[in-house]
């Protein structure tokens, strides 16, 4: 109501103003009089052209496309028409008309027309814009190629000075060429085609080497199918190589996972013999720490809430250790060596933390936002980009496991865990603190263990429950690599990892997991010994 | 001279135990069905089909309990993958039930209404014979029977032992999980079996079938303490405590703990199958859920809280916990995770064998009178009939029934071979009708124990040796 008084008064002081601005630039002489002209057809097919090529249009153009998209474009006695503030603008030359808005029968968007507007868009947007919003626009210009287009991806060819949004045009460029009546520029578009590392131009070029129903091959001309033969080949190693190169990359990202959920169980396993299923319990108090440091950086240092990950990584070692030592001194403790009796006090323990975090910070899993330097990916090759955060994680772990392995071999401490690992009395005889070496060995291993939550936290869904997913896998990389052996859980962890998304890429996640266990199973066939054996001489 | 087996088979149980058996038979099979379905409603022993479907429930998981005793606290193996053979016979029954609703579910389709909703006309073919009674109780033994002696034939055989063989049957039953829950898997997914109609022809919700369910459930938990206990007290249940106390002089002696251990772990399995048939009907809904890993961790803790080693206390250990769990999640619903972790951390730590350890150690300390000065001559003859003499007294150092660091009595005690600390074990008189002694860790944490199965399986294979 209000919108429509306000309307009629727009037009009112709008009638005195127009009389001094007969001629509106705004609306672009400059687009083509042949493009303006079509756009007043009555012919549906003829405007989509039309709309079109108002992407070769320019600055020139950007009002019509505007109006189109605001529902301001119409046809006034077979002139194409916008409404501007109430008055009525003829495109092209941009008189005003001396008529109503109600009298422009305006032109109701459908899905064909939206696609055409888009692809004028882009096409403005694509000599105008910043560079991302080029780069957006070149990309969707490559899926909605048309012959109207071609002089303005001559245009950028010419002197596009970003590469990528250069080859990005070339190929839609190309995509239209595939469609020209002349063998010659197909044979051309064919073979710039197989540039791509896109499986999607695959499914392109498929017709250019196939039959029709009745035999006869689809494209006449055989030159164009051996380019086009060619270039399939070429895409498809090209995918190949891209797809076994993140698949590795996945199944590292997965073994860095894994590994840092291994190591703290690796190493109190290994010194204590005592299971410890609240491991992945762990892990969850490590990422709710991290939930807990990124409040406090949002609420107090905003500004540097982007390092917030690194502010995390000692309070989320710190915050596991002191849960670890407390089960450590309370429970674990009076379990040593009997590993049947610390499974089950440990997953008491660990039914105990979940809930507690249920309770005190809600059954929902939590928002945890990457830092600005975390998000995003990059392209390593065509076809193929890796996210930052799990590249960064994948070199955050092995930042952990080298500390680890320096606290191991070349610290007091170190060498006191592995005396204590290879022979408890021996080792308490010749006056190692065994009691002590316990308490801060289980620290570091729960530490490690809160920091492999921080990892994840990352990367993954943050809930009380978190942990429970990743304890069955951890053990098996515990079991895989052999009791205490820092070597052991890590081959196995990146093995588990690549071999188990290999085997996704294959058969899917779930047949994946079980194929994964009977891998094990067998594997424990062949080599018992060296997977189980204890050390030394103590069978039973 | 061999006992004939009526004879072995009455003695297995000592006559209390038979009298309770009875009482329970008693109030199972009259007066549950009296008192359900003669009784008004408004009588005071009137008892609402609530109950009956809650008994009903925790009489299946008894019936795992004692499974799950059967090979953990006799055998010294901890499963953690129980949960998944009991919900596997659960399946198995399912299907039949699923089957038994007819053109009765929403789209009125031959086939279950899961399979309509995910565009399918026909059966898959594992659910051959579905449709048939007898097919579904064989399968609901058969099935978890197959998986577990295919599961236990791999690692026993490759001797995966421990701590290991438990979280191998973890991610065993994880995995399955993840498997059912898929929609293609052809279970139902997410939502499982559910809205059963009938069963037999009958109506499942009728007060005679929850009757003749309970009953039947109260039978098989019958069965089994009867079943288990027959085995536990015959030699083979003597070669398997003998597994649990000292694998390697067990396989040193000449047994192959594989067969006994794939027998028990397998017959488990199977009662836990039959467990799981029975639970479905009673509580009407079987969904993958039932195989999540703290299912069958949870098993592991009724038994741990009745008491290991004793058939009784997986019983009793079932009842309480479950009885408890029935309360807390309708009263203090946020606090029953603690209640469940504190007792998981309460038993291992202070009761290490249970209620019933803790009723036994009160009786004894009653009646310790009249036990002093009392010496059992009967493990130290069992040496003497057929094992090599061993260096005695190299065992002295060991408390007696101490409950030191497992693992170092268990290498000390495999450096000696038998000993004469057998004296003063609770209990190991007569087997064929004295009570075992308390049940113990798997860990073999009380020598005097450990060496008195020793010294029997010693006695028996050279009996056996000797009659060959």
């Amino acid at each position: 109501m209000l919108r429509t008084f306000f309307h009629v008064l727009l037009l009112a002081v709008l009638a005195v103003g127009t009389a001094r601005a007969e001629l509106d630039p705004g609306v672009g002489p400059a687009v083509d009089p042949a493009v303006v002209e079509a756009l007043g057809s009555s012919d549906f097919s003829t405007r989509v052209a039309a709309i079109e090529a108002l992407a070769t249009g320019g600055e020139a153009a950007r009002e019509v496309v505007a109006a189109i998209e605001g529902g301001r474009f119409g046809t006034l006695d077979g002139r194409a028409v916008i409404v501007r503030d109430g008055a009525v603008l003829a495109v092209g030359s941009g008189e005003v008309l001396a008529a109503g808005p109600g009298e422009v029968s305006i032109l109701r968007l459908n899905n064909r027309l939206r696609r055409a507007v888009a692809t004028a868009r882009a096409g403005i947007l694509l000599e105008a814009g910043e560079d991302a919003e080029r780069l957006a626009a070149a990309r969707t210009l490559v899926n909605n190629a048309s012959e109207a287009l071609l002089p303005l991806f001559e245009r950028v060819i010419e002197d596009e000075p970003v590469d990528a949004i250069r080859e990005l045009v070339l190929q839609a460029a190309a995509r239209v060429y595939l469609a020209s009546d002349d063998p010659a520029r197909r044979v051309l578009a064919v073979s710039m085609l197989g540039a791509s590392a896109d499986p999607a131009v695959i499914t392109l070029l498929r017709p250019f080497v196939s039959r029709a129903d009745d035999g006869s091959w689809i494209e006449a001309d055989l030159a164009v199918r051996d380019a086009a033969a060619d270039s399939i080949r070429q895409i498809e190693r090209r995918v190949a190589l891209a797809d076994t190169v993140g698949m590795v990359f996945s199944g590292l990202s997965l073994g860095s996972i894994l590994l840092l959920a291994a190591l703290g169980l690796a190493i109190t396993f290994g010194v204590m013999g005592v299971i410890n299923m609240a491991h992945g319990e762990l892990l969850m108090v490590g990422a709710y720490a991290t939930f807990v440091v990124q409040g406090l950086f949002r609420t107090h240092f905003p500004e540097f809430f982007d390092w917030y990950v690194v502010a995390a990584i000692p309070v989320a070692f710190l915050v596991a250790a002191i849960v670890g030592v407390i089960m450590e001194r309370s429970v674990l403790r009076y379990l040593y060596g009997r590993p049947l009796e610390s499974l089950l006090a440990t997953w008491g323990i660990s039914l105990i933390l979940i809930q507690a975090a249920r309770v005190s910070f809600g059954p929902q899993n939590l928002e945890l936002t990457n830092p600005s330097w975390m998000s995003g990916s990059v392209e390593v090759m065509a076809g193929l980009s890796l996210p930052w955060n799990r590249i960064i994680i994948l070199g955050f772990s092995v930042f952990v496991l080298v500390l680890i392995w320096l606290m191991m071999q070349r610290t007091r401490l170190g060498m006191f865990v592995r005396a204590v690992t290879q022979n408890r009395p021996m080792a308490g005889c010749v006056g190692v603190p065994t009691a002590r070496v316990d308490t801060l060995a289980f620290a570091i291993g729960a530490g490690v263990a809160g920091l492999g939550g921080l990892a994840l936290s990352q990367i993954a869904n943050v809930g009380p429950a978190m942990g429970q997913g990743y304890i069955v896998d951890s053990f098996m990389v515990v079991v895989l690599g052999g009791v205490g052996q820092l070597a052991g859980a890590v081959w196995a962890a990146f093995g588990l990892g690549i071999f188990s998304k290999l085997l996704e890429g294959w058969s899917g996640a779930v047949i994946a997991k079980i194929l994964v266990l009977v891998f094990i199973i067998m594997f424990i066939q062949k080599r018992p010994q060296g997977i189980f054996a204890l050390k030394g001489r103590a069978v039973d | 001279m061999r006992t004939p087996f009526t004879i072995r088979f009455l003695r297995s149980m000592p006559r209390a135990g038979w009298m309770a058996l009875t009482l329970f038979a008693l109030f199972a099979w009259v007066w549950v069905p009296v008192a359900h379905l003669a009784l008004p409603s408004d009588h005071a022993l009137y008892l609402s089909s609530y109950w009956i479907t809650l008994l009903g429930k925790i009489l299946c998981f008894m019936v795992v309990a004692v499974a799950m005793d059967l090979i953990w606290g006799y055998t010294g193996i901890l499963s953690l993958g129980h949960g998944l053979f009991f919900a596997l016979g659960g399946y198995a029954f399912g299907m039949y039930l699923m089957r038994q609703i007819g053109r009765d579910g929403n789209y009125g389709a031959e086939i279950p209404d899961f399979m309509v909703f995910l565009g399918w006309t026909e059966l898959p073919w594992y659910w051959f014979g579905s449709s048939s009674f007898i097919w579904a109780v064989f399968l609901a033994m058969a099935l978890p029977g197959a998986v577990a002696f295919v599961f236990g034939w791999f690692a026993f055989r490759s001797r995966i032992k421990g701590v290991y063989f438990s979280i191998i049957t973890q991610a065993l039953t994880f995995a399955a999980m993840l498997l059912f829950f898929r929609n293609e898997t052809g279970f139902g997914g997410n939502d499982g079996f559910t809205d059963f109609r009938r069963i037999l022809g009958y109506a499942i919700t009728a007060p005679e079938t929850r009757v003749v369910l309970f009953a039947l459930s109260a039978g098989l938990l019958m069965l089994c303490l009867v079943l288990g206990r027959y085995l536990v007290t015959s030699r083979f249940g003597r070669v398997l405590a003998a597994i649990r106390d000292a694998e390697s002089r067990v396989m040193f002696i000449g047994y192959n703990p594989l067969h006994y251990k794939l027998f028990i772990w397998t017959m488990s399995a199977m009662l836990c199958g039959l467990a799981g048939a029975l639970y479905v009907p009673q509580v009407g809904i079987i969904n993958p859920s039932e195989m999540s890993p703290a299912n069958s961790i949870e098993i592991a803790v009724w038994v741990a809280v009745g008491g290991r080693g004793t058939l009784i206390g997986a019983v009793i250990g079932a009842g309480a916990v479950n009885l408890a769990k029935t309360w807390f999640t309708v009263a203090l619903p946020d606090y029953w995770p603690f209640v469940l972790g504190f007792l998981f951390i309460a038993v291992t730590l202070f009761m290490p064998n249970g209620i019933v350890g803790v009723v036994r150690s009160i009786a004894i300390r009653l009646r310790r009178g009249n036990r002093d000065g009392r010496t059992m001559e009967d493990g130290r003859d069992g040496v003497g009939a057929g094992a090599p003499q061993a260096p005695v007294g190299q065992a002295a150092g060991i408390p007696a029934g101490g409950t030191g660091d497992a693992t170092t009595v268990a290498s000390s005690a495999a450096s000696v071979s038998g000993g004469d600390e057998v004296s003063g074990a609770v209990g190991v008189h007569d087997t064929a009708t004295v009570p075992r002694g308390p049940g113990r860790s798997n860990e073999a944490d009380d020598p005097e124990r450990n060496e008195a199965t020793i010294v029997r399986a010693f006695a028996d294979k050279a009996t056996k040796g000797a009659g060959a």
